[in-house]
């Protein structure tokens, strides 16, 4: 199975540092393999088409942005 | 006028007689300034970064783009100004949003506008000049801001500086409008129950509280020496109204202390009782949150300097005209 792509995008911020954990724990609960990438470059992030961070991406979709979600909430989207 | 703050006031007068100081002397008075203003302070800041952490999640940039393509006049700027107070914004998200609205065709002008809203009326900034100097000082200053932010982002707009723009913006404008973000590849954002959105608050007020209390206790304590013990001629005389420099040496100051503005706003408290005109303050806190180098850093990859250097000038002539008309206006 090929590993499950997470992109955290946020220039680096708290709440950005937030989500890319709360999405590691999601992935650790689940026992999933997934690589997990913290996108800082705003330029890429306005290319994803996301203006308002923190946002995360699954597999290149975008699945949530400006808030953090909690690892609970990433679950389910991890699972689809 | 009804104070809320009386309580804060009544506890500190208290505790100062209970050690046998008098209000009135050196220490006594520095003392009820320090006991007063830090739980005064630490208060608003905790309960109203939590409202307004809460409210925000209300406000997509998503849904004040829609509300904002295609306007192209002063009325364009105005409503920009207005969403942009109350827009959840994080000062890393500004190079996203800038191309975001580019993308979607909001004219440069108001895209201007709405950028720069949000760091003027900066809720830490607003906040403390509330707790601080009182309502008044601090719907004047919304005022005063928003009114520049406006004009600046319409001149902006006036001398169609859209050349000045890095070219790539424009390039992924072209590509984005060519094809167009599938359906798919967004999902409808999740609904938030009012949990997660006092969640959301619960999260912003500790932030702000925890990377700003050390400055507001630190600046008080600050404030509250000087306002025991400079005696009242030494501000007037250097930083007083009849100085012409105070206001532009003010604004040059403000600069470089972004990340310190909680930490300055006090000390700034117990220069205006012994003299220093409102005017030179609201021009310093101006410059402090409006004109912060780390924005500047970050927007640099999306402007050419000559834009960059535009605005900053726009910017800083607005800023201390504004503080040299509303010192005229006191006094």
């Amino acid at each position: 199975m090929n590993a499950i792509k997470i992109e955290i995008l946020g220039t680096g911020c708290k709440k950005c540092q937030q989500l890319e954990a709360n999405a590691k724990e999601a992935v650790a609960n689940l026992n999933l393999n997934a690589e997990v990438s913290h996108i800082t470059d705003p330029i890429e992030i306005a290319k994803r088409g996301v203006m308002s961070t923190p946002a995360m991406t699954i597999n290149g979709k975008v699945v949530s942005k400006g808030q953090v979600i909690s690892a609970e909430q990433i679950q389910p989207l991890l699972q689809r | 006028m009804f104070d809320a703050f009386y309580p804060f006031d009544w506890l500190a007068t208290q505790i100062v007689t209970q050690l046998g100081l008098s209000i009135s002397s050196h220490l006594g008075s520095s003392l009820h300034f320090f006991l007063y203003d830090v739980p005064k302070v630490l208060t608003l800041l905790i309960v109203i970064s939590f409202i307004v952490g809460t409210f925000q999640s209300f406000l997509e940039p998503e849904r004040v783009r829609s509300l904002l393509e295609g306007k192209r006049t002063f009325a364009g700027n105005i409503l920009a100004a207005m969403v942009g107070i109350v827009t959840p914004f994080c000062s890393c998200s500004a190079v996203p949003l800038f191309i975001g609205f580019l993308e979607a065709g909001v004219p440069l002008g108001v895209t201007f506008s709405y950028l720069m809203a949000a760091p003027m009326v900066n809720e830490v900034a607003v906040i403390l000049l509330w707790g601080l100097f009182g309502l008044k000082v601090t719907l004047i200053y919304i005022g005063f801001g928003v009114g520049l932010v406006i004009a600046s982002g319409y001149i902006i707009g006036l001398l169609k500086l859209e050349k000045w723009v890095e070219p790539f913006v424009w390039e992924l404008q072209k590509s984005r409008q060519t094809m167009p973000l599938e359906d798919e590849d967004t999902l409808e954002p999740v609904a938030l129950t009012w949990g997660q959105r006092f969640e959301q608050g619960r999260f912003q007020s500790s932030e702000i509280v925890r990377s700003v209390w050390l400055y507001v206790v630190g600046g008080i304590a600050i404030g509250a020496g000087i306002h025991g013990y400079v005696p009242t001629d030494f501000i007037t005389q250097y930083a007083g109204a009849n100085n012409p420099f105070a206001v532009p040496i003010a604004v040059i100051l403000g600069v470089p202390l972004y990340a310190n503005i909680a930490g300055v706003m006090p000390i700034t408290e117990a220069l205006v009782n012994k003299g220093m005109p409102m005017g030179t303050v609201l021009a310093f806190t101006m410059a402090v949150t409006a004109l912060s180098l780390p924005e500047m850093v970050i927007l640099k990859k999306v402007l050419r300097p000559q834009l960059l250097a535009v605005f900053v000038g726009l910017m800083t002539i607005g800023i201390i005209s504004i503080g040299y008309i509303f010192n005229a206006i006191i006094n």
